[in-house]
């Protein structure tokens, strides 16, 4: 068995960091710790190979962008662009998350601990088996889920503070796939004008808390417990919201 | 004498599709089908109005033009000299119809509008908002704020009234008389559905529309027609009419024989006698005249509504433009010299005035200049044929822009120009009974909503890829717009610089 | 040494603020821009700082520049007519001077890019002649001086003009412009930063950022795209746009909005980043009709595109983003600091324990003020 590899990160330009990183994974490094990260941009960017890597710190933006396959746990926030295209592996991140994550994303999986920002899970698209799942623990910013394609996103609104609403407003403006699974209520008036609110039935309660056993191993949290509030699932009213938009 | 006019077109049957429904017939207003054994169409009497086209069932009709019935010549258009032979036959003033239709530079078309490249995102206006809203009224220059007893901030400064817009885009003047009541009563629909504002012109209010009055404007001209206090309380704003971008410095009368009952009532005067527009107010022989106006409006209606000035655009617009906001005028509509009429004298509609382009741009930069810009809304009229005019205009400045002619055209209007006759086959510039049952207002209202509709939607595809997501981001944004083909002083005059030229 | 050409540009911002007034040197400001120096292309930096001139807290504080001697006497001129001239001296650089340290965002490679070719750079501390304020204000009066300097003294560039603070800007990379300007000279109680990245090359030394006015600084990471009627709803107020910038008309604003309208900077952030009208329909009426009206009277200030700004003034710091938030900004708290950054990584860099870390929501100002009674 291959020992762990340790690298220290400060003032580690990104560049360089990523290079050692690729090429160790190429002579078939499987793990790897990042101490002192701080703003490196692209970890874990276009590999292949199911490597596992540690980010002690916060890393730069597009973390994990069009990443196919491997895991990455980051021990802090991450800032913006995580899973950025990302097509397959799985990205922890025991902290917050910055705007526009999982854009394009068409495979894998992105838990968040915490909150995320604004354009969570933006164009987000499913192909045949390929169906990417986005899971954050608290709550998002305007224009989650926006112009949706695919993919499952679920938002939790754990530890939020009195009367901050579990999702801004423009929640699926343009969702024309997928679904959202909501724990609680969300206003009709922060809601896109092509989604509507459904109840769950017993597939997406199933398909639900599939997800959110393995979300809940990850930050040891009571999956009884979050599954006891009800959730509300969003999804498209139609797959061609603008099919009378345009004279011929 | 019998008239030596050759016929301006030339109505072709093709014997062979038609199978005699007589529809053409029945549809024709100016008396040009006739049947005997079959359909004969006497062509002098055909204005190109498109009706029996549009309703033959066969398709068997087409219009041309008489080609031949002029020689060539470059010098002497067959326009011309049918317009010499008409005045020798009559000894009349040349009357027309809609606007100036001759072959003037227009502006729009030589001005492009810019759009975001890497360096500012655009921004998706389906998916994200995108906001339209506009308000009509003067504006203080700043705002003042108090902390009230509770300890909040509070606003000190009185705003004065505002009509609040959903879109940027109000119907013309065009009055009842001129118009027929189905035409009112589409475009009061409309306005009310699509959140914006009619415009009664200087024929009065029907009594059937004064449920709409959050969404009409109701206009004091000249010949004060149907003009009363409740008149002047049953709107949104109120409109003194100085003057028409068709005919600048012209009045106008509604002839007698198109004053029926219901006009009679809505005009407020007898059945059958002309209606006369004199061609100034009598009592606004100055510009402190115009400020006793206003300000007589504003007592009558409370100082509840905002008053607009409308005028022609002339050479000295801006000029006028500026005393018009300092006497106390809240809007001020401009009209350029393609807007539309239902009649004036040719000479007039095709050789006065000033392209509304050029005029706008005056107007907004005057009043900058002068720091009164705040102080009143700017709208513009005359020639907006699509929104891409739109989006243009509001860049040069406009507050708004009016659409007369456009909306005349969805509700069928061919541009035939013949309003003045009343024969208006397509039910629009008529009182016979029998056309005006043509235009179904539910099915206008729509029409013009839809309009109304497509238009907002093409304005918010232009302001996404601008990168804005207000009406207000383009409105005065000369920087967005760029001219081609322009002169250096055209280019000076609009505050545009030609395309090629970066920021 | 001004271009002609507009410049749109990326960017980096950073901001750090003592609330209690502790001023520190400019260290920790270098250190966290050059966290981001991929954000910038090497063609703009700059810093704005607070509280550095306290022996001249009363004089207007200008920082000045010249393409050449001639300007600079011609400028000379131009001052000793209009203000009193307490100060001046050359401003302390260090000729080709670059920073060395290590950091993640530095190619190895690339080693250290000494600034060359600086114009003169020079200060003046300045008194307004109590003959010339009978009419206007006195800070009126400095306004109208450095919109006189800039668009008609031909090679002279007021950098900044207010009190107890300064801009330090230039082409570069920003933490080579720090060290060039000595900054870890300097001690301020709130420190701001930006890198640029301009799209177009031809970097010119006022164009940098930030942008100041009297005492108004902004640095911002973006671009206005309502830039062209920004500028002429600020044409009649007599202010003139001659940087070739987007990011002036930002300064300007608030100079207008808080200083001449007196409305308070939550009120002046609303006009600049309004509420959508959908939200502002569900306000509560006093706030509906306090938003309603600053939209309807404000509505060519509205900045709209892409921003995130920070805002630095006497008494303390703002920053805000756009209406729909395409520009990034973390906040942070650190018992009596107040940090801003396009990054938290930014942040972390000088101040790895946070008590607090957050990003903002769209069009909501972050408001920094001092505590009472102190610098």
């Amino acid at each position: 068995m291959k020992m762990v590899m340790r690298i220290d990160c400060k003032g580690l330009y990104y560049r360089k960091q990523n290079k050692i990183i690729r090429n160790a994974a190429e002579e078939g490094e499987t793990e790897f710790i990042l101490d002192n990260v701080n703003g490196q941009r692209y970890i874990g960017s276009g590999i292949e190979k199911k490597i596992k890597i540690t980010v002690n710190g916060v890393p730069g933006n597009d973390l994990a962008m069009f990443m196919n396959g491997p895991t990455i746990i980051v021990n802090a926030n991450a800032q913006d662009g995580v899973a950025n295209t990302m097509n397959a592996g799985e990205v922890i991140v025991h902290g917050s998350a910055g705007d526009v994550i999982g854009y394009g994303m068409r495979g894998g999986k992105l838990y968040v601990k915490g909150d995320v920002g604004y354009r969570a899970g933006i164009h987000a698209k499913e192909y045949k088996k390929q169906v990417p799942i986005i899971i954050a623990g608290g709550v998002a910013g305007d224009f989650c889920g926006e112009y949706m394609a695919g993919g499952i996103l679920v938002l939790l609104g754990l530890n939020r503070g009195e009367g901050v609403p579990i999702a801004g407003n423009y929640l699926g403006t343009g969702m024309h796939g997928g679904v959202i699974y909501i724990r609680g209520e969300v206003d009709e008036y922060t809601l896109g004008k092509e989604v509507s609110v459904l109840q769950l039935d017993s597939k997406d309660m199933k398909v639900l808390t599939k997800h959110l056993k393995e979300y809940c191993e990850h930050f040891e949290l009571d999956l009884d417990e979050i599954m006891s509030e009800p959730f509300v699932k969003l999804q498209p009213v139609s797959s061609r919201p603008y099919g009378s938009l345009y004279a011929y | 004498m019998t008239s030596e006019l050759p016929p301006e077109f030339i109505v072709k049957i093709d014997y062979n599709m038609c199978r005699r429904c007589k529809r053409c017939v029945m549809n024709c207003s100016f008396g040009c089908m006739h049947f005997t054994d079959r359909v004969v169409p006497e062509h002098k009497l055909c204005v190109a109005c498109q009706r029996c086209v549009t309703f033959c069932p066969e398709h068997a009709i087409t219009i041309t033009k008489n080609e031949l019935a002029y020689k060539e010549n470059a010098n002497w258009s067959p326009e011309t000299r049918q317009n010499i032979l008409k005045q020798a036959e009559t000894g009349g003033i040349l009357l027309t119809g809609m606007g100036n239709p001759r072959d003037y530079p227009i502006l729009w078309d030589h001005l492009l509008v810019d759009a975001c490249q890497v360096t500012n995102p655009s921004i998706d206006p389906l998916r994200e908002p995108m906001e339209l809203r506009t308000f009509l009224g003067r504006k203080p220059d700043r705002l003042e704020f108090v902390e009230s007893e509770d300890g909040e901030i509070d606003l000190a400064t009185e705003i004065e009234p505002q009509v609040r817009l959903d879109v940027p885009i109000v119907f013309g003047a065009m009055s009842y008389g001129a118009v027929s009541l189905s035409v009112h009563r589409s475009l009061a629909m409309a306005a009310a559905r699509s959140g914006t504002l009619m415009n009664t012109g200087e024929g009065g209010l029907h009594r059937e529309l004064y449920p709409y009055s959050g969404n009409i404007i109701v206009q004091v001209a000249s010949g004060r027609f149907g003009v009363h206090s409740e008149y002047l309380n049953t709107s949104a704003m109120v409109e003194i009419k100085i003057g028409q971008g068709a005919k600048p410095g012209i009045g106008g009368h509604l002839p007698g024989e198109k004053v029926d009952e219901d006009i009679s009532k809505t005009r407020m005067i007898p059945v059958g006698s002309d209606a006369i527009s004199p061609a100034p107010h009598h009592d606004i022989y100055s510009i402190e005249d115009l400020s006793q106006l206003i300000y007589a409006i504003k007592e009558a209606t409370d100082y509840e509504k905002p008053v607009s000035v409308k005028i022609s655009a002339v050479h000295n617009v801006a000029a006028i433009a500026s005393g018009i906001v300092r006497a106390g005028a809240d809007v001020v509509t401009i009209d350029g010299f393609r807007g539309g009429t239902g009649a004036a004298p040719m000479v007039i509609r095709d050789n006065v005035g000033i392209p509304i382009e050029l005029a706008l741009a005056a107007v907004d930069q005057r009043l900058r200049d002068e720091g009164i810009r705040n102080n009143a809304s700017i709208i513009c009229a005359g020639g907006i044929r699509n929104s891409g005019d739109m989006a243009k205009a509001i860049a040069l400045g406009a507050d708004a822009v009016v659409i007369g002619t456009a909306a005349l055209v969805a509700l069928g209007c061919r541009i035939c120009q013949k309003c003045y006759t009343g024969n208006c086959a397509w039910g629009i510039a008529t009182q016979r009974p029998e056309l005006v049952r043509r235009l179904d207002p539910q099915v206008g209202a729509e029409r013009l909503t839809n309009l109304l509709t497509a238009w907002s939607l093409e304005l918010k595809e232009i302001l996404g890829s601008l990168g804005v997501n207000s009406i207000e981001s383009l409105r005065g944004s000369r920087e967005r717009l760029r001219g081609i083909g322009l002169d250096s002083q055209t280019l000076e005059l609009l505050g545009v610089k030609p395309a090629g030229v970066g920021q | 040494m001004r271009c002609n050409c507009y410049i749109p540009s990326g960017c980096s911002v950073s901001g750090i603020m003592s609330e209690s007034g502790r001023r520190q040197d400019g260290n920790a400001i270098i250190k966290s821009i050059t966290l981001m120096h991929d954000r910038a292309n090497g063609l703009g930096g700059g810093f704005a700082a607070y509280g550095i001139y306290p022996r001249y807290s009363d004089l207007y504080a200008f920082h000045i520049m010249f393409d050449n001697i001639a300007a600079k006497e011609r400028c000379e001129e131009y001052l000793k007519d209009m203000f009193d001239i307490v100060r001046d001296e050359e401003m302390p650089t260090r000729p080709g001077g670059a920073y060395e340290g290590v950091t993640a965002g530095r190619y190895e490679e690339e080693g250290v890019q000494p600034i060359t070719d600086p114009p003169i750079l020079w200060r003046y501390f300045m008194d307004v002649p109590e003959a010339k304020t009978r009419f206007v204000s006195d800070r009126e009066y400095v306004v109208g001086q450095v919109m006189e300097i800039n668009s008609e003294v031909e090679g002279a560039f007021v950098a900044s003009s207010g009190k107890n603070m300064g801009a330090f800007k230039g082409v570069g990379y920003p933490e080579d412009i720090g060290v060039f300007y000595k900054l870890d000279e300097y001690k301020a109680y709130i420190w701001t930063a930006h890198g640029r990245f301009p799209t177009n090359t031809p970097g010119w030394w006022g164009g940098a950022h930030p942008f100041c006015l009297l005492d108004w600084s902004i640095v911002h990471n973006g671009e206005i795209s309502s830039y062209g009627i920004n500028k002429r709803y600020l044409e009649p107020f007599g202010y003139r746009m001659e940087l070739r910038t987007d990011t002036e008309v930002v300064a300007y604003l608030f100079d207008l909005l808080v200083r001449r309208h007196k409305l308070p900077i939550e009120l002046a952030a609303k006009v600049l980043a309004s509420p959508f009208w959908e939200d502002i329909d569900r306000m509560p009426d006093r706030e509906r009709r306090i938003a309603t009206a600053l939209r309807q009277v404000y509505g060519g200030a509205l900045l709209n595109g892409p921003f995130s700004i920070i805002l630095g003034h006497s008494r303390g710091m703002v920053g805000f983003n756009d209406r729909i938030k395409l520009r990034p900004m973390t906040c942070a708290r650190k018992d009596d600091m107040l940090y801003m950054s396009s990054e938290e990584s930014a942040i972390r860099e000088i101040a790895p324990d946070l008590d607090e870390v957050w990003s903002p929501r769209a069009g909501t100002p972050v408001i920094g003020e001092l505590d009472e009674g102190v610098a």
